[in-house]
């Protein structure tokens, strides 16, 4: 029964011979569910043999052959995933791409990777993908999923995914074994995947890897966090991300687990409470989310509801404190910590839908020390992994009892980092990509002579052995005066206020720090609601003399937890939230800093000139690529710090022994 | 092949056919000796200015009103006289311009609720429930399902109606429409109130309608571009008459239709559009 497969196969198999494997070995178990019509539909690791099989007949038959490449585009689907694997199997390439990518990104994506097919989900993708036919001259193929509204489309570059299997199961009756024999001819290093990263600075690059990229790094992780096949996982990222193509595909066949994959965007939350999965993995923003839709959930409850939420909250976070600094808990502390596990920890881990949860990762950005506190002192066992797309996603991951904010914790077998002079961090490992697609320069650029890859962040190796990251290298700056300061670390402190949505701050080379910052609608929206202040739209919302004083208030808030010289003194409420259809952020959702600061200079400049407000002219772009231009004049506040210099140093110098509250 | 398909379904066909039909409230004549007549698997939209008599037109045919004069024949059958619940039997189906969902129960029952006509388990069988009631219930739930996948509604599931958005409750009721397995659905204002993304939106799921069940459509709307974009056929009614009738090409260009909508002079107001 069990199919863990030892180090020694997975570095002699590719991704669709572990799938033939799973298919024989545990045939009739399930390898994915789909919620589709309000039920759980299974698919078993036959069935998805079977699908990818037929598929790679009809690709296959449409001339499609090693070192093609195939797209698929839409929200994790079963289909898709045997589309990738048959692909896959010819000993083709996989390219997932953004779902929400709009026109000009597509195309470029598309055409860089030489796209031959492209599987999209539904109407909306096949209309984006044939309104950019003329500039995609190496289309032969457009296979749609769901065939809702394509009834009437005649173009003969369309074909249902039924129809492409049927064309399949007809080739293959004139060719016994065509696809087994192609799949045995796979090598481990056959390039299988192009991760197209999103890029805070330049165009996407294709990052290419091989199936022994992905699946080395796959099987290390496994063996650290003894993931098992009666694990269940809820697939619901964007299936372009890395850290989906390791987990639902690589960590997915490896181990034999099930895959889930929700009705629909809108109902994760919902699906997510009836599957309870037992590992999951989503990236900072997840969880910056959700701890703020339990906050918003928490403050509209009745009064007494409340008032015992923010009690034991209090409880978990000292005992969280305490186990954190090695102390011991006093009884009473465990006492009433016993009593909000039945009251509070356990019901809202069953809301969240991580009741079952043995472990939870979070990994592509840093997340804010208090985000993951919350989450842990409630009971969830979230974890940090560190990597990036030109290692495959993984390198490292914190162990069970070594778990803190602060480190990424520890390199996976056969892995290895070390920190560069220039304080940058540089990883080895058999995950290392082979190149970005038709850019060797940049390939080179990213690796040393003696094969580390440069990841460009900035960070260290503490005294046990865990890595530490502190931020983008290039980003981390210095005010004028010399203090460094990481501008994400300020960043994520702000964005534990459930106020606050995003924010971006300044600070390299100037006197003091500011923040540009969005505020998030719905909970601003409610906040709004409850204190009677009455508004039409967003924008004027934003521009609120009285969200300006409650933003102020978190300021000062995250100003108290911050070093004197790195608080931030200055601030504006943006009227719109960072889009990445304005490429104001990475479909991933991390900023692209150098773009914000060219394009708000003004906003820049007004927070550092001391002018009270700034004329700003914003262009944004519609979901389908239409552009509008936003006029608009936003106020900027100060943040006041309650002591002044002048107070508190003479009280020092009366030798008062009271400390200076801090910022509150 | 796709479009054959489609040709398929638009028959030339009369599925409905109202036969000098009128109507009159005390004084007023809401509608007067009008005939109209459509084909099995069309789009027919009907027109006109504010109480050009559309609605009671629609009234008429789905049995609310009983007309003063004239035939109204459906798929070969006289509806004249018939009750509104006997011609749900016979496979109309239609939505209200002010909604009239159940606030009180939640998308799925109102959905299912539609599916009461098409249930034979009687009251003791119902009681029972295992066995026969049972096994239509599940049948009719799987109908529901897929009616909630096609309009997109499967994070409403549960929701109480009277807590969601107008648009949204729109698209519930048409749910509920669809659920009756109409032949024919008449849809009264479908587009009314809603933003155009909305609209944009029940447009798309109309003709999806339309071309996944063949579903012949009779719809009333204002929004002229979206009339004039989803239609094969259009009928004009003004103070309770027909004026014109044809396609959204031939209605656009007729002068009587012209006249209805800009009133006398329109010559200068068109050339200065």
């Amino acid at each position: 029964m069990s199919p863990v497969a030892n180090g020694e196969a997975v570095s002699t198999a590719t991704l669709p011979q572990l799938l033939r494997r799973n298919a024989q070995a545990m045939a009739e178990r399930p390898a994915m569910r789909e919620k589709d019509h309000g039920i759980w539909q299974p698919y078993s690791w036959r069935r998805y043999w079977e699908e990818a099989r037929d598929f790679a007949l009809g690709l296959a038959a449409a001339g499609f052959g090693r070192g093609d490449k195939l797209s698929v585009i839409g929200e994790n689907r079963p289909r898709l995933y045997f589309a990738q694997l048959a692909a896959q199997s010819l000993g083709g390439v996989s390219v997932p791409v953004y779902q929400d990518a709009i026109a000009t990104e597509l195309a470029y994506v598309l055409n860089h990777a030489e796209t031959s097919v492209v599987v999209a989900e539904d109407q909306e993708q096949v209309d984006k993908v044939l309104s950019l036919r003329a500039q995609l001259p190496n289309l032969k193929l457009v296979v749609y999923d769901d065939p809702r509204g394509l009834l009437n489309y005649d173009d003969p570059i369309l074909k249902s995914f039924e129809a492409v299997k049927q064309q399949g199961r007809e080739f293959g009756a004139a060719h016994a074994g065509y696809v087994d024999a192609a799949v045995d001819a796979g090598k481990p290093d056959d390039i299988a995947l192009f991760s197209y990263t999103s890029g805070t600075t330049s165009r996407p690059k294709g990052v290419m890897l091989t199936h022994a990229n992905l699946l080395l790094p796959a099987a290390a992780f496994a063996k650290a966090e003894q993931l098992k096949p009666t694990e269940e996982h809820l697939a619901y990222l964007p299936m372009a991300w890395i850290g989906t193509s390791l987990v639902s595909i690589a960590l997915h066949l490896h181990i034999g687990f099930t895959c889930n994959f929700p009705e629909k965007p809108e109902t994760v939350g919902r699906d997510l409470r009836e599957l309870g999965p037992t590992i999951g993995l989503a990236p900072p923003r997840f969880w910056e989310n959700t701890l703020t839709a339990v906050t918003v959930r928490a403050a509209d409850s009745s009064p007494l509801k409340h008032r015992l939420f923010e009690y034991f909250r209090r409880v978990a976070e000292q005992t969280e404190q305490l186990k954190a600094d090695g102390k011991s808990v006093p009884p009473h502390l465990r006492l009433a910590h016993a009593i909000g596990e039945i009251l509070v920890y356990a019901p809202v881990r069953d809301q969240l839908g991580w009741g079952r949860s043995r472990v939870v990762y979070t990994g592509g950005a840093p997340l804010g020390g208090d985000v993951f506190r919350f989450f842990r002192s409630f009971g969830i066992n979230l974890k940090q992994v560190y990597g990036a797309t030109e290692l495959s996603g993984l390198c490292s991951v914190q162990a069970d009892g070594e778990v803190d904010p602060d480190t990424v914790g520890r390199m996976l077998d056969g892995m290895e980092a070390r920190i560069h002079d220039t304080g940058e961090v540089q990883v080895r490992s058999p995950g290392i990509f082979h190149g970005y697609y038709k850019q060797p320069e940049a390939s080179q650029e990213a690796l040393t002579e003696d094969g580390w890859l440069r990841t460009g962040d900035a960070g260290f190796i503490d005294r046990r052995g865990h890595l530490a990251i502190i931020d983008r290298a290039k980003d981390v700056g210095r005010l004028d005066d010399g203090t460094s300061f990481a501008p994400q670390f300020i960043e994520n402190k702000l964005k534990f206020s459930s106020y606050i949505g995003e924010a971006v701050v300044f600070g390299d080379g100037r006197p003091f720090v500011t923040t540009m910052l969005a505020i998030d609608p719905n909970t601003v929206g409610k906040w709004a609601e409850r204190s009677n202040l009455a508004y039409t739209s967003f924008q004027d919302l934003c521009a609120r003399a009285q969200v300006g004083q409650l933003v102020r208030e978190e300021i000062r808030k995250c100003n108290a937890r911050l070093p004197e010289a790195t608080r931030i003194r200055r601030f504006l409420v943006l009227n719109k939230e960072f889009d990445a259809d304005d490429d104001e952020i990475t479909r991933t959702r991390k900023i692209r800093r150098g773009f914000v600061a060219e394009k708000y200079a003004a906003v820049i400049d007004a927070l550092y000139g001391g002018a009270a407000e700034v004329e700003l002219s914003t262009e944004i772009t519609y979901e389908d690529g239409r552009k509008a231009v936003l006029e608009s004049c936003l106020a900027i506040g100060d943040v006041y710090e309650p002591e002044t210099p002048a107070f508190a140093s003479t009280r020092i110098l009366a030798g008062a022994a009271v400390p200076a509250a801090a910022g509150e | 092949m796709a479009v054959a398909a489609t040709s398929a379904t638009r028959t030339d066909e009369v599925q409905l056919a109202a036969t000098g039909v009128s109507k009159r409230f005390g004084g007023v004549r809401a509608v007067e000796d009008v005939s109209i007549s459509v084909r099995r698997g069309e789009i027919a939209s009907i027109i006109g200015p504010n109480g050009a008599g559309k609605t009671s037109l629609l009234n008429m045919i789905s049995g609310f009103y009983r007309p003063d004069s004239g035939s109204i024949v459906f798929d070969g059958t006289e509806t004249t006289r018939y009750r509104p619940a006997d011609i749900a039997h016979l496979g109309i189906a239609r939505t209200f311009q002010n909604i009239a969902l159940f606030g009180g129960m939640t998308v799925l029952d109102n959905i299912m609720l539609g599916r009461h006509v098409r249930m034979k388990s009687g009251v003791l069988s119902s009681f029972i429930y295992w066995g026969f009631a049972q096994k239509e219930e599940i049948a009719h739930r799987a109908r529901a399902e897929e009616l909630i996948d096609f309009l997109e509604l499967q994070d409403l599931r549960k929701q109480q109606t009277s807590a969601l958005a107008y648009g949204l409750r729109k698209r519930v009721e048409l749910a509920r429409a669809l659920a009756l397995d109409p032949k024919l659905l008449l849809l009264d204002e479908p587009m009314g109130g809603m933003n155009s993304e909305e609209k944009e939106d029940m447009a798309r799921y109309i003709l999806d309608v339309n071309e996944q069940w063949g579903t012949t459509i009779i719809l009333i709307e204002h929004d002229m571009a979206v009339v004039m974009d989803i239609s094969d056929r259009v009928a004009v009614l003004d103070r309770g008459r027909k004026i014109a009738e044809g396609t959204p090409g031939e209605v656009q260009r007729n002068p009587k239709v012209i006249e209805a909508y800009l009133g006398t002079g329109h010559e200068r107001t068109e050339r200065a559009a």
